[in-house]
C-alpha cells in the first residue's frame, strides 16, 4: 500500500515540478500580490473608512461632533480604548474617536488611511487631540501577507488537485490505473502528500522571502505557524478533492472550484479583517477552511500565539478534512462514463 | 444464429471430414489445458443502447484469443468488463474458475483502446510508475528490450509517435510479468510497417506463455495472431472458433472474383453470389478446373478473374450481411 502511494505521490511530484507555467505561477503570483499590495495600495483598499467612536451607538451622533456626520466614513462603535487600539494596531480601524471629555483620536502612524482619517478630522477640529497609541503598531503589509500566502495555498490546493484529477478522469489515466491493484484511497492520499510537500514548501519560501525582505512582524512559533500551513493545506485539498471526487468537465471542475474559491478569497479575511462584517457573514466565513488558517496564522505572526490558543482553530481543520477526505473517497469515481 | 444467442463456448471444433484423427487429437490437446479466463453471459446495457448481449467465452491457457467485429460491436465493452474497469448490467468473469478478484488484478496486463498517460514524464519513468503498483515485477530492462524502447527511455511520453505510444502501452501492460495481456485495437491507426513489427512483438510475447486476449477490427490481425476467435456483431457472437476451422466449416477451397459485366448472360447453374460494393461476382467452389471450364463458356473472358483463399472478411459478411470495415 505504502509503496503504491509512494510511487503515485513521486509522479505528481514530478509532474507538478516539470510543468514550468504552473510552478512559476505558483511563486509568482503571491509575491507579485505581497509587493504589489504593500506598495501600491498601502493599506488595503477599502471604499469608506471606518472610524471607531468610543462608547455605545447613542455616541455615534453628528449633533455631538461634526466630524461623526462625515459622509463615507463608516462610524461603529467601540467599548474601549483598549479594544480600538489594538484594532487600530491591526488595521481593523483607521481611527478611533471620543468626543468626552474633550475630542480626542488614537492613529495608526504606519496608516496612510488613518493619516487621511486625520487630516479630514482635522480639518473639521482643528483643536482635536492625538493620543499616542500604545503597543507596537502592525504594517498592513505585515497583516496582509498571511492573507495572500494564504489565498495562494487555497488556490493552489484547490485547483491543483480538483482540476488534475479531473483531468485524469476525463483522458482516461484514472481508468488505467483503475486496472491496476490501485485502490482509491491509496490515490487520493498521494494526491494529498504530493501537493501538501509542494505547496507547504513553496509557501515556506516565499514566506522567508518576502519577510526578509519587507521585514515582516514575527511575534510567534515559526514552528507553529508551519502547523497552520499543514493543517490548512491538507483541508483545502481534501475540499478540492471533494470537488473533483466525481465531475468529468474540466470546465464544469473548474466552475465549481470558482464557486468555492471566490467567497473564501472575499470573506475569509484574506485582504480586509471581517470584524466589523454582518453578524451573518462571519458565521458563513466559519464553515470555509480559510478562515481558520488566516485567523491562527495571524493569530501566531502578530499576537504570539501559544499552543493553546490555537487548538480550536487547528483541530476545526482537522475535523474539515477528516470529513472532506471521506467523502472524497466515498464519491470517488474512476472513469469519465 | 440461434447457437450465438445462447452464448458460444469456445471449445474445440467438432471434427470433420478426413482430418478427424489429428482435430481429434487437437482437441483433446485442448481440454486437458486449464481454463485462465471465462465469461459468463456478460450483459451491457446503457440508455438506448445493448452494448453487449449475453456474450459467454472461454480462454485457454497459453492461447491467444481474439474478438473480431466492426466499430460498435461491444468489443471494448466487453473486455473492458472483464478487466473490472466497466460494470456488468449481468454475467460473471471467472479466472481460473473463480470470480475475478484481487487476484486477477494482480496478474491481469491491460492495454487500453485509448490511455493518456500521466504527464511529465519519461517512457522509462511511466514504466517504472506503473511497475510500481503491483507486486509481481518483471524485469525492466527486459520489457524495455523486448518493446524495442531502448532508445525512447527518456523521451517525454507525449512525445512519440504511434507505434511508440503502443509499444510504450504494451510495455505497460506487461510490467506486472501478467499470466493473461488484454490488447483492445493495438494496431488500430497504425501504418502496415508499424502493424507489422507489433504483431511480431505479440507473437514474442505469447512465446513466452502468455495468454493474450486482443481486440481487433482487422481480419487480417485476428486471422495471423489468434488460435481463437469470436466474431461480435451488434453485442452479440456470431461465429467462433480457430479462424481456419471456421473457414473450413463454411466455405470450400477457394473464391473466384470476376466482374458482373464479364457474365452479361448470367451463369446459368454455378452457385455464386452478387458484391453489392464493387459488382463483382463471387463463385465459393473446391472444384477450380470445372468452374473454370464452366465459366469459360459463360462469360466475355477471364482476363479480370481472381482466385483466392476466402478469410473472415467474407464469412463476417456471409454472416451479417455488412462489412467488418463500415
Ligand atoms: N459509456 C457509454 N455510454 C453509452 N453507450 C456506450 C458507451 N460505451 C459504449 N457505448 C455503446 O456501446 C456499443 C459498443 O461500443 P464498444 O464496446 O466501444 O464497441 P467496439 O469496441 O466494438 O467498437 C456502441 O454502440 C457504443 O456506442
Ligand atoms: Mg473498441
Amino acid at each position: 500500500m505504502l509503496k503504491r502511494i509512494f510511487a503515485i505521490f513521486r509522479a505528481r511530484n514530478r509532474e507538478f515540478l516539470r510543468d514550468r507555467g504552473s510552478l512559476s505561477w505558483n511563486i509568482v503570483l503571491p509575491v507579485a500580490l505581497v509587493f504589489g499590495l504593500s506598495w501600491i495600495f498601502a493599506d488595503g483598499n477599502r471604499a469608506e473608512f471606518t472610524v471607531g467612536v468610543l462608547g455605545g451607538a447613542e455616541a455615534i451622533d453628528e449633533a455631538l461632533h461634526p466630524f461623526l456626520g462625515t459622509r463615507y466614513v463608516d462610524f461603529v462603535p467601540v467599548a474601549s480604548v483598549a479594544d480600538g487600539e489594538l484594532a487600530i494596531a491591526r488595521h481593523r480601524l483607521d481611527l478611533l474617536f471620543a468626543v468626552d471629555p474633550a475630542p480626542r483620536y488614537w492613529v495608526n502612524p504606519d496608516s496612510s488611511r488613518g493619516y487621511f482619517a486625520e487630516r479630514t478630522l482635522l480639518q473639521l477640529d482643528p483643536d482635536a487631540r492625538r493620543v499616542a497609541i500604545r503597543g507596537d503598531a502592525v504594517r498592513y503589509v505585515d497583516w496582509v501577507l498571511p492573507g495572500i500566502l494564504g489565498m495562494n495555498m487555497m488556490f493552489s490546493c484547490l485547483f491543483g488537485v480538483g482540476y488534475v484529477v479531473v483531468r485524469y478522469r476525463k483522458n482516461g489515466f484514472l481508468k488505467r490505473l483503475r486496472a491496476t491493484p490501485l485502490r482509491a484511497i491509496e490515490f487520493v492520499i498521494a494526491q494529498v502528500a504530493s501537493r501538501l510537500l509542494l505547496i507547504v514548501t513553496i509557501t515556506s519560501a516565499i514566506f522567508a522571502g518576502t519577510s526578509w525582505l519587507l521585514d515582516v512582524r514575527m511575534d510567534g512559533s515559526y514552528l507553529l505557524l508551519l502547523l497552520v500551513a499543514v493543517c490548512g493545506a491538507v483541508a483545502l485539498i481534501s475540499m478540492g478533492l471533494v470537488v473533483a471526487a466525481r465531475v468529468t468537465s474540466e470546465e464544469l471542475a473548474g466552475g465549481l472550484l470558482n464557486m468555492v474559491s471566490w467567497p473564501m478569497m472575499l470573506l475569509s479575511g484574506v485582504w480586509f479583517s471581517l470584524e466589523s462584517a454582518e453578524p451573518w457573514v462571519r458565521s458563513v466565513a466559519q464553515a470555509f477552511p480559510l478562515t481558520h488558517v488566516l485567523d491562527a496564522a495571524r493569530a501566531v505572526m502578530l499576537d504570539a500565539a501559544g499552543p493553546g490558543e490555537l487548538a480550536e482553530p487547528l483541530l476545526t481543520l482537522l475535523l474539515m478534512s477528516a470529513v472532506f477526505l471521506s467523502l472524497a473517497a466515498l464519491l470517488f469515481r474512476w472513469r469519465a462514463d | 444464429m440461434p447457437a450465438a444467442a445462447a452464448g458460444f463456448i469456445c471449445a474445440p471444433e467438432m471434427p470433420r471430414g478426413g482430418r478427424f484423427g489429428t482435430l481429434r487429437a487437437f482437441a483433446a490437446r485442448l481440454r486437458v489445458m486449464s481454463v485462465v479466463l471465462e465469461a459468463r453471459h456478460l450483459r451491457k446495457l446503457y440508455p438506448g443502447v445493448v452494448a453487449v448481449d449475453d456474450v459467454s467465452f472461454q480462454v485457454p491457457e497459453g492461447s491467444c484469443f481474439g474478438l473480431l467485429g466492426p466499430n460498435g460491436a461491444g468489443k471494448t465493452t466487453t473486455v473492458e468488463m472483464i478487466e473490472g474497469v466497466t460494470r456488468p448490467t449481468a454475467g460473471e468473469v471467472y479466472y481460473f474458475g473463480r470470480p475475478a478478484d484481487a487476484r486477477f488484478r494482480e496478474e491481469a496486463g491491460i492495454q487500453f483502446q485509448d490511455t493518456a498517460l500521466q504527464d511529465y514524464l519519461t517512457v522509462r519513468e511511466t514504466l517504472e510508475l506503473f511497475r510500481s503498483l503491483y507486486d509481481r515485477r518483471a524485469n525492466l530492462e527486459h520489457i524495455i528490450d523486448e518493446c524495442s524502447l531502448r532508445d525512447l527511455v527518456s523521451r517525454d511520453n507525449r512525445k512519440l509517435s504511434g507505434g511508440q505510444r503502443q509499444r510504450l502501452l504494451l510495455a505497460v501492460a506487461l510490467v506486472n510479468r501478467p499470466r493473461l495481456v488484454f490488447l483492445d485495437e493495438p494496431t488500430t491507426g497504425l501504418d502496415p510497417q508499424a502493424r507489422r513489427n507489433f504483431w511480431e512483438l505479440v507473437r514474442r510475447i505469447r512465446a513466452d506463455g502468455t495468454t493474450i486476449v486482443l481486440t481487433t477490427h482487422y481480419m487480417e490481425e485476428a486471422q495471423v495472431l489468434c488460435d481463437r476467435i469470436a466474431i461480435m456483431d451488434e453485442g452479440r457472437i456470431i461465429a467462433g472458433g480457430s479462424p481456419d476451422a471456421l473457414l473450413r466449416e463454411r466455405y470450400r477451397n477457394v473464391i473466384i472474383e470476376l466482374p458482373a459485366a464479364d457474365a452479361p448472360d448470367g451463369l446459368g447453374g454455378i452457385e455464386h453470389r452478387l458484391r453489392d460494393t464493387d459488382g463483382m461476382i463471387e463463385i465459393s467452389t473446391d472444384d477450380v478446373n470445372e468452374v473454370l471450364r464452366q465459366l469459360a463458356a459463360r462469360t466475355r473472358g477471364l482476363n479480370r478473374m481472381k482466385i483466392r483463399q476466402p478469410n473472415l472478411e467474407d464469412l463476417f459478411l456471409d454472416l451479417t450481411g455488412h462489412s467488418l470495415r463500415a
